[in-house]
């Protein structure tokens, strides 16, 4: 860390009542967890669950970025607020530093918020239209105890150095109106770092910005995280970036976790059917792409709310096993070190003689030619 | 122009010194100034460059979608060897708009009206621009939607019940019904996830192997384009600063700006460190005498103060000094 980090919160905010459960655990910890919504009929008859998060379990470590990659509608953002605690989830656990974030009370709660900090989707929604930069940055400092202005001023100002605002005094006086999408996501992001939080989730950081723009703020989160030790969860839809940013990176697909790596191990060796095709789906520029079909499993994401039995994926899946995918949930199956895949390819009982593992088919990387 | 096996590539739409300029309270925006472009038939030209530097209204000064507060529309626009900018509005409309070039609209999906069944929509320019009868254009649009691959019951259901791939291949399907020669595609995929992207990527090109039609697609995503480029057109502040064929623009780029933005792409198989463009696109209402890059241009030289002209490099072309 360096000397001009943005430094602890003020000691009001700095003990929680709770005492930590494991001192020696992950910084977040994920178990079992479950959100689901009630749908109503008539506004009051139980009609069923959506059920955006069922069944997830993961582990942050200090100063870790963790990618959660998946498509539309699969539970990303359910999953985010529930550890933001904006969600109370149907079941399962959440732990922030040692602490079960579901038990914490006003006090606690507070101090919960600081250690969090949070980047929306959407950076041209995120800033209240009626505050300038300044004000936007100070709230959460006099929200949380940060009495003193001058503290308040070096904190403003350091947050903006950060995000590489300089001078800081040119971008104080600003509306988000005057600032383009890149330097809303800035503020955005000062504002989540300025109470010294020790995790960001960030949901689709820079999704709605141009590419130039979108590297300038993924590299800015990478200083952020290496400089203050901080833990990311990096949520989006683009497996392209993730190389870039985050070490490990886990694959949602309905709701559930289909795979989950190192980033390496998952851009490299893929190993669930989903990931494979998300992977031969997405491309690098070359000229080449345009002289093939690219191999893209049928239908669309099913209904959480009734989803198919077994396997979630089974009724597109080109590898579905009949009598066992559409049938049973498919184990969680660690293929090597830290990689696990929840497909019943990677099961020896099921498979029986077979070869563990999706059959080798080039097409699938490189496309059919057209 | 010629191929690279020597045949001879007839250009279905050519484009000099096309102006679009809009009034604003702040001044003149001057979205799209001087630009020049040639698009041969039968083949796909995308246009990449970022937010606001007015791919959108090059779509509409094309299509001739004018808002209300145009200040200056002017240029030379060839479709087929025939000026279309001497018709006026009335006959732009009737003989070319639909017929010969038809468009899908940026946030097209999410502009169907949600009161009318996606199938009267679909069929509405069959109806009013090629002369068809209600049932004719009807089924019209039943062939096309078999041939975007939407179920024919589709046709009677609304907006709100279909997915967001399917809405996109809907609109795309009403931008084929009357098979046009050119359809103008304003980043048809940007809302889309990478599957369903995907998917609306291989019917394009199936599309356009399948028939005559030639293809101008807009985006801001380097990679999505390159899966439909025969041509890649770069757009920089109001202007095309590059032009050239896809193959010979992905391996060797040659403007700074696309340069710097081919650098800025991230790619699955990793690779060289990401950079990023430092500083912003000018404004559009003053934009800078000179290279309009420059402000931004590693490689800025004395020469720069100067607009550069288009120099020719073989097929391709490029509007920097550094190609004199
Ligand atoms: N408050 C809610 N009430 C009912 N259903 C909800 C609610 N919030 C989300 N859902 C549903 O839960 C599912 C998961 O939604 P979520 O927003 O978590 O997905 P996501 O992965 O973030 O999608 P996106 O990539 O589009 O942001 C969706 O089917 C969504 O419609
Ligand atoms: N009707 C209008 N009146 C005034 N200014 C306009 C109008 N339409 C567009 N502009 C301005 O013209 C410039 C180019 O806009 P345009 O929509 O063509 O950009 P774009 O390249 O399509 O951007 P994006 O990638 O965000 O869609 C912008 O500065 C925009 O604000
Ligand atoms: S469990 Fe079966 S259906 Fe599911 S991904 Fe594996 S092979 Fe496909
Ligand atoms: S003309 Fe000059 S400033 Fe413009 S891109 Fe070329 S080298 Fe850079
Ligand atoms: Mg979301
Ligand atoms: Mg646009």
């Amino acid at each position: 860390m360096t000397s001009t980090t943005l430094g602890p919160i003020p000691v009001a905010l700095a003990s929680p009542s709770i005492p930590v459960v494991d001192p020696d655990a992950p910084l977040l910890s994920v178990r079992d967890l479950r959100v689901w919504y009630e749908l109503k009929r008539w506004g009051f008859a139980h009609a069923g669950d959506v059920r955006a998060v069922d069944g997830v379990s993961f582990d942050v470590a200090r100063g870790e970025s963790l990618a959660v990659v998946g498509e539309s509608g699969c539970g990303k953002s359910s999953l985010m607020k529930a550890i933001l605690g904006l969600n109370t989830p149907t079941a399962g656990q959440i732990l922030f530093d040692g602490r079960d974030v579901s038990a914490l009370r006003k006090g606690d709660l507070k101090w919960f918020r600081s250690q969090v900090g949070y980047v929306q989707q959407d950076p041209f929604g995120a800033l209240p239209t009626f505050m300038n930069v300044k004000r936007i940055l100070e709230e959460p400092l006099i929200i949380n105890g940060v009495d003193d202005p001058v503290e308040r001023q070096a904190r403003i100002e350091q947050a903006l150095i950060e995000v590489k605002m300089s001078p800081p005094a040119e971008w104080l006086p600003k509306f988000p109106h005057m600032l383009s999408g890149g330097q809303q996501q800035r503020v955005v992001i000062a504002r989540s770092m300025i109470l010294g939080p020790k995790l960001l989730v960030a949901d689709e950081p820079v999704s709605m910005l141009d590419a130039s723009v979108r590297v300038e703020i993924l590299k800015i989160l990478r200083k952020l995280q290496e400089e203050h030790n901080l833990a990311v969860v990096y949520i989006t839809h683009d497996l392209s970036t993730v190389r870039y940013f985050s070490e490990h990176i886990f694959v949602m697909y309905a709701g559930r976790i289909a795979e989950m790596a190192k980033v390496d191990d998952i851009l490299d060796d893929a190993s669930h059917p989903y990931t494979l095709a998300l992977l031969s789906a997405s491309s690098d520029p070359d000229a080449r792409n345009a002289l093939v079909q690219r191999e893209v499993p049928p239908g669309e994401p099913p209904s959480l709310v009734h989803p198919p039995a077994g396997c979630r994926f089974n009724p597109r899946c080109a590898f579905a096993m009949e009598g066992v995918c559409d049938e049973r949930e498919p184990p969680t199956v660690e293929i090597k070190d830290e990689h696990l895949v929840h497909c019943w390819l990677y099961d020896k009982e099921v498979m029986g003689d077979r070869p563990l593992g999706v059959p080798a088919r080039k097409e699938l990387v490189d496309g059919k030619p057209l | 122009m010629t191929t690279t096996n020597g045949a001879v590539r007839e250009p279905l739409l050519e484009i000099e010194a096309l102006q679009l300029h809009f009034k604003t309270r702040s001044g003149i925006v001057q979205a799209v100034d001087g630009v020049d472009f040639q698009l041969p038939r039968n083949e796909a030209t995308v246009i990449i460059g970022e937010s606001g530097c007015g791919k959108s209204s090059l779509a509409k000064a094309i299509l001739r979608l004018l808002p209300r507060n145009v200040h200056d529309f002017s240029g030379r626009v060839e479709l087929g060897g025939e000026d279309v900018m001497l018709l006026n509005d009335e006959e732009y409309r009737r003989h070319v708009r639909w017929k010969r070039i038809s468009m899908v609209p940026q946030a097209a999906m999410n502009a169907l009206n949600p009161v009318l069944r996606v199938g009267e929509q679909v069929a509405e320019p069959a109806v009013v621009h090629l002369g068809l009868s209600k049932d004719e254009g009807l089924q019209r649009a039943l062939e096309t939607f078999a041939q975007v691959g939407v179920p024919a019951d589709f046709l009677h259901r609304y907006a709100f019940e279909l997915s967001g791939g399917m809405r996109q291949r809907a609109i795309i399907a009403m931008a084929l019904l009357t098979d046009p020669d050119l359809v103008v595609l304003d980043e048809p995929t940007s809302a889309l996830d990478v599957l369903t992207q995907a998917n609306i990527m291989n019917l394009l090109k199936r599309v356009k192997k399948e028939s005559n039609t030639s293809f101008i697609l807009i985006t801001h995503d380097i990679a999505t384009s390159s899966e439909l480029a025969d041509n890649v057109a770069v757009m920089y502040a109001g202007q095309i600063v590059e032009v050239g064929d896809a193959a010979s623009f992905f391996e060797e780029p040659l403007h700074p700006y696309s340069q710097k933005l081919m650098a800025s792409v991230p790619r699955l198989s990793g690779g060289d460190e990401l950079e990023f463009i430092t500083g912003q696109p000018p404004s559009l209402i003053n934009p800078p005498t000179g290279c309009r890059f420059a402000e931004r241009c590693p490689a800025r030289f004395d020469k720069c103060d100067q607009e550069p002209p288009i120099f020719y490099k073989g097929e391709r072309w490029v509007k920097c000094w550094l190609h004199e």
